[in-house]
């Protein structure tokens, strides 16, 4: 590849675990795999790695192409690469799949080894909690004692808080980007919708749309696209469609006419063709249950007590599905356990997904974040 | 002068200040500067007093600025107030040479003795003579303390020595130590006149 800041062509790899996974749930997973990919070169001592956490809808596939004919990179591929905010000359970056997910983790696409029949509906509902310990184990098996800082936005941004909490000797730095201690009621029943349209799809057999050779497509579509109107702000929609006409005058039908509508319509469509529902449904579960105060009464500090890592913590003005408001009430608890903590509210009018945008003040933030980490 | 070298002169006066500040700080102590700029207070307390230091900060590139200068620092506009800081949770909240450019000035100073047990506030003194002087000629003042002309400067809210102390006895906050200096050096004599800037260490009564 010619783009010297690319990690170049990658290639993902699978480590399989044969130690039974205890879930939150009460569930027993006897043994599972975990697709992941790396960047950069793991040092001598081991100590300078950094994970990944992905969001809702994404993977292990965080940077570079599969193939030199890849119309896209990986999803994080802005931030990271040779000479990037985090530079793989210096890190070693580990992008994992979650458990439950649909790009080649165990979920519900996988095979259940007990009947040897894929999972599907009957694979656990798995939490934020049972992702950390997965990914501890993770690097076990890369034989990482200790992750030189783990990063990830929204949902992956709760998973970086929770290694916190549950593996504060295995981290020295958590950067939670774009996330919040636990979802607003607002929040939990967006993804309500979401799954009730999922579930209320007739293509859904409750979770068994395998076995009738079919795909809850419409319920996926429509799940997408009510989580695009809540990743952007109002103000980035109005400046990308604002009204606008696809054929330049009103039609009085119902197809599409407006280019908003055209938008979500096909990045529904093509969310549908690419993801599993039952793993959508999971990941949404995963979100409404995350909330480490539940365990000392609703004290998010003193549900930090154990925490010693350095924090970056860092949101988005336009972002309102996971607002500056919350991270604050995360720095706050930092701040009131005496952490090494610093705090950005970036001005971006691109919602949630500002996260993912190359904005230069963010990676600038980024980039001084990660020269800091000694390694 | 441009921009930039009035920010140099500041910084300049301000490590006048830095000095005079951290004699006033304990060893090991608790730190929040508030308007930490590019942290230089913070990492040279650090350094001499191994303060455990955070700095607030609402200008993008002075808080990228205290990142790379190794500072924890918080991004918040200190006009919504310290709500994100619990009570008596520092040791000192520092306010170096940004009170005249508050908008809530009560509000900020009661708001830095909920959260520190001790607050510091320096500010250019109005009642300077040579700011006196140039208003008896006719003209809003301006020198190395208030490098601004009228019609771009952020101050808004400009006081003397005499006027600070009359807010403090109104506000039931006690003065512990007061101390005025001009290029650098203290003033004992007629302060209100003599200096060009003002330090307060206060508490609470």
């Amino acid at each position: 590849m010619s783009d010297t800041s690319s990690v170049g062509i990658v290639a993902p790899k699978t480590a399989h675990f044969n130690e039974p996974l205890q879930l939150k749930s009460g569930q027993v997973l006897s043994q599972y795999h975990l697709v992941y990919e790396t960047y950069g070169e793991l040092n001598a001592d081991k100590s300078n790695a950094v994970m990944i956490c992905h969001a809702l809808s994404g993977h292990h596939h965080v940077a570079g192409k599969h193939s030199e004919d890849d119309k896209y990179p990986g999803w994080w591929d802005n931030l990271i690469g040779p000479g990037k905010p985090l530079d793989t000359n210096k890190f070693f970056v580990i992008g994992l799949n979650n458990l439950g997910g649909c790009h080649g983790s165990s979920g519900p696409l996988s095979t259940n080894p007990a009947t040897d029949k894929t999972w599907g509906a009957d694979f656990p509902i798995v939490t934020v909690e049972d992702w950390v310990n997965s990914q501890a184990r993770l690097a076990d098996y890369l034989g990482i004692k200790q992750l030189a800082a783990i990063l990830g936005g929204s949902l992956g941004g709760m998973q970086a808080l929770h290694w916190s909490i549950s593996y504060p000797e295995r981290i020295r730095h958590a950067l939670v980007i774009a996330s919040a201690p636990n979802l607003t009621a607002q929040n939990i029943a967006f993804n309500e919708v979401a799954r009730q349209a999922i579930i209320t799809d007739p293509d859904f057999y409750e979770g068994r749309y395998y076995d009738h050779g079919v795909l809850p497509r419409r319920g996926l579509r429509i799940a997408r696209m009510l989580g695009h109107i809540t990743y952007l702000s109002d103000d980035a929609m109005g400046e990308k469609f604002g009204r606008k006409l696809r054929d330049g005058k009103i039609k009085y039908s119902f197809d599409v006419e407006f280019e908003m509508e055209s938008y979500l319509r096909y990045q529904g469509d093509k969310f549908a063709g690419d993801f599993d529902a039952n793993t959508y449904l999971r990941m949404t579960r995963a979100l409404d249950y995350f909330d480490p105060a539940a365990q000392t009464g609703g004290d998010l500090s003193a549900a930090l007590s154990k925490a010693t890592a350095d924090f970056l913590v860092v949101s988005f003005t336009s972002d309102w599905r996971f607002s500056p408001a919350r991270s604050r009430e995360l720095v706050k608890a930092l701040l009131e356990n005496e952490l090494s903590v610093s705090y950005a509210e970036v001005t971006a009018d691109h919602g949630h997904d500002a996260f993912l945008m190359p904005d230069k003040h963010y990676h600038d933030i980024m980039r001084a974040y990660f020269a800091k980490i000694e390694v | 002068m441009g921009n930039l070298e009035k920010n140099i002169a500041i910084n300049a006066e301000n490590r006048a200040d830095f000095d005079r500040i951290a004699n006033w700080i304990s060893p090991n102590a608790k730190v929040l500067d508030l308007g930490c700029g590019d942290g230089s207070l913070l990492t040279q307390l650090r350094k001499t007093h191994k303060i455990h230091g955070y700095g607030v900060e609402k200008d993008d590139s002075n808080w990228l600025k205290a990142m790379n200068n190794g500072v924890d620092v918080i991004q918040m506009d200190l006009e919504s107030g310290l709500s994100g800081f619990e009570a008596q949770s520092f040791d000192v909240v520092i306010l170096s040479q940004t009170l005249q450019a508050v908008l809530n000035t009560e509000a900020i100073i009661h708001e830095m003795l909920r959260v520190g047990r001790e607050a510091i506030v320096t500010f250019p003194n109005f009642g300077y003579w040579r700011h006196r002087k140039q208003l008896m000629v006719g003209q809003m003042p301006v020198s190395k303390n208030l490098p601004y002309q009228w019609y771009d400067t952020p101050n808004v809210h400009l006081c003397t020595i005499k006027d600070f102390d009359e807010f403090c006895r109104k506000g039931n906050i006690v003065i512990e130590e007061r101390l005025v200096l001009t290029d650098k050096e203290e003033v004992h004599f007629m302060p209100n006149l003599m200096g060009s800037l003002a330090m307060y260490r206060l508490r609470s009564k």
